[in-house]
């Protein structure tokens, strides 16, 4: 188990490494550093020494060594747009993105999995027909039209819920929290929503296909022989045995569902990382652009780890593969 | 004389297809009496496993049980409701699987696959159950069971594997047990040893066995009776030895020559040459004839029945005249 830990940190480091690079690219080569620091009346001389003590003259290594050794740090400069460290622009922009991926991820989690058994086990009724067609909507209509749909029905239309912002939020102090409030709740009803639908269809016909795969399977059809319960058989075997492929799916879902916040967050004015990154690439302000990059690359990284430490924990059959085939 | 523990009347089992009706088990009878082995042979697709499934109700929709009867010590399990049949199943019928490998629930720990089970079909607390359940497994020849049990099945052999599943099918004391094909999928060093444990095991409670198979040196050595299949009908039955030193139908004078330890009578090796035919396509008169040296004109044009053609034995073939028992 700790082989296999350390085995898979190794990676994660690795990958970290290369978005780092290419996030320093970014950082160093789009655009001009100093040009987008100083005004335009400043001297070149001037500009020259800046650039010295800000150490850009350095070889290429140095430069890209201190680089880490920040984001390490977490830092990652002041924004050129909002003159503040850009650590701390994230850092406050966090929890509402948070909020809202694990919001969505739950609800497609929950849906997803539901429908997806729903459908597998009742394969045939109108109502699983009708699921199955309308997944296929939602899988092909774009996240921003589903959002404007979803707002121009219960926001401008039928006026039950609030079209964007977050509502009232509380200061924990560490985190800035949506969730205690009436209004903070009501508001992200519909961009949870919006973000999770992508998700849910997928793991709703995942979960279908799987269910249908070990339903199949004769471990389920000696469980039928040996008379035990249709609940037991569902919800037990054949259940336990979907999941496990579910589950990597789903985990790196949650991944791409912080990624693809960004068009919901536009859509629905919602103040996390996903909204600051566009605006930042509306002004090219590269240090924030660099660090939402590593960050994502973060989140992947780290989701992807907890799936596979998890995925270990559930099938038993990877631990001895994992442990070299001895018991 | 004693009920019997199974008893099939005419069983019948179609598939409705695009193409139209498919008999895959066509008119059936025979019954299977306390502690007795009856052992099922017959090319692939002879419908042996349908037939099986058939006994434990777990027939495949669209396919289903079109004709005839099934009763379980005299009671009717071919028409009863769901859960009523579910109660039996495991219970009063247990069923092993060909492939041990594939037949236990990788995600779960044997301990908890045999629990469950004893403990849907007996009232008995955990404790209890677990204690059985070693208890199972020691008589199966599961060594250092008490340690083992708590073992996920990946982490047994093949053997092991097929000896937890006899455990499992026998873990509520049915009064019969289906076994399709239970040694095909093993190591040959392990198939007799295998036979064995379910031989002894069923001896010691008074289960029937339904064995299917297709090696009829295993019929020759564990079975009492041999009931022979050939496209969804029975051929020949009868009691083994009887069968075996002097088959009636051609068919099973052909399957005899496939026992080579018991036949070293060369001139009995005989060939079948030819296959079974497709379901879709089985001939008028008797389903053999195409590929009997046998065949005149009757069998042709009439399909003969397995009817008696001397003591407690039946034969589904024009050259016997029927014997009506006395
Ligand atoms: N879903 C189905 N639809 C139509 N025909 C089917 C279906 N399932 C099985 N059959 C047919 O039923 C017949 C009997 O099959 P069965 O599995 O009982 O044969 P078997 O004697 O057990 O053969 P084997 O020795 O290969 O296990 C076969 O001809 C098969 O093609
Ligand atoms: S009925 Fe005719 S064709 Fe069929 S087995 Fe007997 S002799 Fe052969
Ligand atoms: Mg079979």
């Amino acid at each position: 188990m700790l082989a296999f830990i350390l085995r898979r940190l190794a990676q994660s480091v690795i990958v970290m490494l290369v978005v780092a690079l290419i996030a320093f690219m970014v950082f160093r080569y789009v655009g001009d550093p100093i040009a987008s620091m100083v005004g335009v009346d400043t001297r070149l001389e001037d500009q020259e020494i800046m650039r010295d003590r800000l150490g850009l003259n350095d070889p290429f290594y140095v430069q890209f060594g201190r680089f880490i050794g920040n984001a390490v740090r977490g830092e990652f400069g002041i924004s050129y747009r909002l003159q503040q460290p850009v650590s701390q622009l994230i850092l406050e922009r966090l929890p509402a993105t948070i909020e809202l991926a694990f919001a969505s991820a739950l609800i497609a989690l929950v849906f997803g999995v539901g429908l997806g058994v729903f459908t597998a086990l009742k394969r045939g009724s109108w109502l699983s027909g009708f699921i199955m067609s309308a997944s296929l909507v939602g899988v092909s209509l774009p996240t921003f039209l589903i959002g404007i749909g979803l707002i121009y029905i219960f926001a401008v239309e039928l006026q039950w819920l609030p079209s964007f912002g977050r509502g009232q939020t509380v200061d924990l102090g560490f985190w800035r929290t949506g969730l205690l409030t009436e209004s903070g709740l009501r508001s992200l009803i519909l961009p949870a929503i919006t973000l999770s639908l992508f998700q849910l269809t997928l793991i709703m016909r995942l979960v279908r296909a799987e269910m249908l795969e070990v339903m199949r399977t004769e471990y389920i059809r000696f469980a039928r022989a040996r008379g035990l319960s249709q609940r037991a058989i569902h919800f037990g075997h054949a259940l336990k045995n979907t999941l496990v492929p579910v589950i990597t799916i789903t985990g790196l879902q949650l991944g791409s569902v912080i990624a693809f916040a960004i068009v919901t967050e536009t859509v629905f004015q919602w103040p996390g990382v996903g909204s600051l990154f566009i605006n930042s690439v509306q002004v090219v302000d590269v240090p924030v652009m660099a660090a939402y990059l590593m960050f994502i690359a973060l989140v992947f990284v780290v989701i992807n780890l907890l799936v596979d430490i998890l995925y270990y924990v559930v099938d038993p059959r990877l631990r001895v593969d994992a442990a070299g085939g001895a018991k | 004389m004693a009920e019997p523990v199974l008893s099939v009347k005419n069983l019948t089992v179609q598939f409705p297809t695009r193409r139209g009706v498919l008999t895959a088990v066509d008119d059936i009878s025979f019954d299977i009496m306390a502690g007795e082995v009856l052992g099922v042979v017959g090319e692939s697709g002879a419908g042996k496993s349908m037939t099986g499934a058939a006994v434990i109700g777990l027939i495949e929709p669209p396919g289903r049980i079109s004709g005839g009867e099934i009763r379980l010590k005299g009671e009717r399990i071919d028409n009863i409701a769901p859960d009523a049949m579910r109660a039996i199943r495991g219970r009063r019928i247990g069923m092993i699987f060909q492939d041990p490998l594939t037949s236990l629930n990788p995600l779960y720990r044997i301990s908890q696959q045999i629990i469950e089970t004893i403990r849907t079909h007996l009232h008995v607390g955990e404790a209890e159950a677990r204690k059985r359940a070693i208890k199972l497994l020691d008589d199966v020849g599961i060594p250092d069971a008490a340690r083992r049990i708590d073992d996920y099945p990946h982490q047994f052999s093949g053997g092991m594997r097929q000896r937890v599943v006899i455990a499992l099918a026998l873990c509520a004391e049915p009064d019969l047990v289906i076994a399709d094909e239970p040694t095909t999928a093993l190591d040959v060093s392990v198939q007799a040893q295998i036979i064995d444990v379910m031989k002894e095991l069923c001896r010691e409670r008074n289960a029937a066995i339904m064995l299917v198979t297709h090696d009829m040196g295993v019929i020759a050595e564990t079975a009492d009776r041999v009931a022979v299949m050939y496209a969804g009908r029975l051929a020949e039955i009868g009691p083994v030895r009887d069968v075996i030193k002097n088959a009636f139908h051609p068919y099973t004078q052909g399957l005899m020559g496939s026992i080579p330890s018991l036949t070293t009578d060369l001139d009995r090796l005989l060939q079948i040459p030819g296959s079974m035919p497709r379901l879709s396509a089985i001939p008028k008169g008797c389903p053999f004839n195409p590929r009997c040296p046998k065949v005149f004109d009757r069998c042709r044009i009439e399909r003969p029945d397995a009817d008696p053609v001397a003591p407690d034995r039946r034969v589904a073939c024009w050259l016997y005249p029927e014997v009506t028992p006395a």
